[in-house]
């Protein structure tokens, strides 16, 4: 038959054409889709920094046995963070230099704890954790005792490693 | 004036000829019985999401995307912008009203059985669009930028949190960064003005597209079974003996009710206003009582109520394992009886998840597990319990206050429900249990040994002691045989 022996040309360049462009099609797709894939899920990246030392105050602003909010401003602000850069942690002086810090951030879910010094306990008003002065916990559904920042003392100021939130998963 | 709309018309439909294409979507034949009063719930959902996207569109106007101006532009909106109150106050409650009529078409659609076959897929579209909606109200709150929204943030991240291996990265990827502020503002907005929008009219396309090519239900009869053999055939041929076009005879229901919803948007809207927002996102404000917007109290409460044991599996799987429920439904049971009178089970799981979602809104709403943070100070002493007591008794109604005891115990119905209520606590303890129960704690009570003075504990177990009622003495440890040696 005519047409089965003889070469078609133009066909075959047509044919080559369309897979060219689904080639070219599929490689801009990927060359495209990395990057917008690597932006989006940089929070997956390895070696994130995400704590640094911050100063809460000199130590004498804080008296012994007893425990306080003090606030610092989050290491990783960004300039539109407003008011939510201002970040607190309660802090206990147990004595001299012997500190305790606790994220206000409850174990079971996150709310905010609230200390009350009468009784010696943090109370959460989300779903009633409670715990003890030395962050222990006391009762209600909290898996863990309160997250403790790491602290140290330097030159007469009290530091600590923050600026995470802490979760089950990672604490401060 | 008619004459000359009529060509106007006329001119743009010769260019435009879109007509061919609208009608048969307009007067496609639906069964008879379908154009019912039970059917007019997808159709206002979908006007809501109509009042929702233009409401929407009106508050980006005037609102910040940015943590540091959020609130400030949303007072702004409330308080200076015309009628900017009014347009907050509709997309609040249009968002109310969506979620609700969403939850009512889906539970329509189940109880009918409508998504057997061949409408498997409207089903499952119809699943995408109620988690779609779910998380537009959820985006919505965060968007709000207060209290609420800057502590359920936390706990949404909490719940992240607690996956395994990869709970740190995925609470980063939430957040934006380390921390709530405003690269977490920025994801959300992003999330509800752009994706979820996207998805949601998305998806609303691929639904009514299938509402269209496969047909309105008809209404279920008993005993007319479902086959995959011989449904289509049996459909098609009592459209052509009995069929009436969708409009107007649907149609003309749709309209008046999604209307009368519409309305009542409005009505509430101009009658309860706004919604917050709350107090400013300012995390070292911490006397706040996070709660989420009603339509996720019940989530708020199951959170609450969850045995510790097990909490974690829970908040992580539940979730997968309801949508993996829903999307299953039609696959499981696409075929066989549909009418409700035929269908128990099926009956019962909509009265079973109705009561339960209603009970954890209550519970939610009550939360009995909170600590009253503010009774102590502020709830008044029942004069009852400290008339005529003796001066120990009274220290220890003094200690009682001030050891924050009534911010989880009731007193004369006042104080927190997180214990039980001390009025008649006499009856139920005797006087070594009372010691045994504040120096040790136990039952989800903390242990007060090492906050309270030895005279503290005699004078509040004394005052304790004074707490039963007059016809009912109180109950006394009974000097027992001295132990055996």
């Amino acid at each position: 038959m005519d047409s089965d022996s003889r070469p078609t040309p133009e066909v075959d360049r047509r044919g080559f054409l369309l897979r060219a462009g689904v080639v070219l099609q599929a490689l801009a797709a990927t060359i495209v889709a990395l990057p917008v894939l690597g932006y989006l899920l940089g929070s997956f990246r390895s070696g994130r920094d995400e704590q640094k030392w911050v100063r809460l105050g000199p130590v004498s602003g804080f008296a012994e046995g007893r425990t306080r909010m003090a606030t610092y401003r989050n290491p990783f602000r960004v300039a539109w963070d407003g008011g939510t850069d201002e970040i607190p942690c309660w802090v206990r002086r147990v004595r001299g230099d012997t500190f305790q810090v606790f994220s206000v951030h409850c174990t079971h879910l996150g709310c905010p704890v609230r200390w009350f010094q009468e009784s010696g306990l943090f109370m959460c008003p989300c779903h009633g954790g409670v715990f003890y002065a030395d962050g222990s916990r006391a009762a209600g559904p909290p898996p863990r005792d309160l997250y403790r920042y790491r602290h140290k003392v330097e030159r007469g100021d009290l530091w600590i490693l923050g600026g995470r939130l802490p979760t089950l998963g990672q604490g401060v | 004036m008619r004459r000359l709309l009529r060509e106007l018309v006329g001119w743009v439909e010769r260019r435009l000829e879109i007509g061919p294409v609208l009608r048969p979507a307009i007067e496609h034949p639906i069964p008879r019985d379908a154009a019912s009063w039970w059917y007019v719930f997808g159709t206002a959902a979908l006007a809501l999401l109509g009042l929702q996207l233009v409401t929407g569109v009106c508050l980006a106007l005037s609102y910040v995307p940015s943590a540091a101006h959020a609130y400030d532009s949303l007072e702004y909106l409330t308080y200076h912008e015309t009628l900017g109150w009014f347009l907050r106050a509709l997309h609040f409650w249009g968002s109310s009203f969506m979620v609700a009529i969403v939850a009512v078409h889906m539970a329509q659609v189940f109880l009918f059985a409508a998504y057997k076959y061949p409408r498997e897929l409207t089903w499952i579209a119809g699943v995408v669009l109620l988690i779609a909606t779910l998380a537009m109200a959820f985006t919505g709150q965060i968007l709000r930028w207060d209290q609420d929204a800057y502590w359920g943030l936390g706990i949404g991240a909490a719940v992240a949190g607690r996956t395994p291996l990869l709970g740190p990265e995925i609470v980063h990827f939430l957040l934006g960064g380390p921390i709530v502020g405003g690269r977490t503002l920025a994801r959300f907005f992003t999330l509800h003005v752009f994706v979820l929008p996207g998805a949601l009219l998305g998806m609303a396309a691929v639904h009514l597209w299938l509402v269209f090519r496969v047909g309105i239900s008809e209404k279920p009869v008993e005993g007319a079974t479902v086959d995959r053999r011989t449904y289509r055939a049996r459909y098609e041929a009592s459209l052509r003996r009995d069929g009436i076009p969708f409009f107007p005879f649907a149609a003309r229901k749709d309209m008046v009710f999604s209307a009368l919803v519409l309305i009542a948007v409005v009505a509430s809207a101009a009658l309860f206003g706004p919604y917050g927002p709350g107090g400013p996102p300012d995390p070292t404000l911490i006397h706040t009582q996070p709660r989420p917007d009603f339509f996720f109290l019940w989530l708020f409460a199951a959170l609450a109520l969850l045995p510790p044991g097990v909490e974690t599996f829970l908040m992580l799987a539940a979730p997968v394992v309801l949508i993996a429920i829903l999307v299953a439904v039609p696959l499981v049971s696409g075929t066989g009886e549909r009418s409700p009178w035929r269908r128990p089970v099926s009956v019962m799981v909509v009265f079973l998840a109705v009561l339960t979602l209603g009970v954890l809104t209550w519970f939610g709403e009550k939360s009995p597990w909170s600590p009253d943070m503010q009774a102590w100070s502020g709830a008044p002493v029942p004069p009852d319990v400290v008339r005529g007591r003796t001066p120990l008794e009274l220290a220890g109604a003094a200690v009682l206050q001030n050891k924050q005891c009534r911010n989880c115990h009731r007193l004369g119905s006042e104080g927190g429900e997180r214990g039980p209520a001390l009025d008649g606590v006499a009856t139920r303890l005797t006087r070594d249990q009372l010691v045994r129960q504040v120096l040790q704690g136990g039952g989800n009570m903390p242990a007060y040994g090492k906050n309270l003075s030895p005279a503290e504990v005699d004078a509040l177990v004394a005052f304790l002691q004074t707490l039963h009622p007059a016809s009912e003495p109180a109950v006394r440890d009974r000097p027992g045989p001295p132990p055996e040696r």
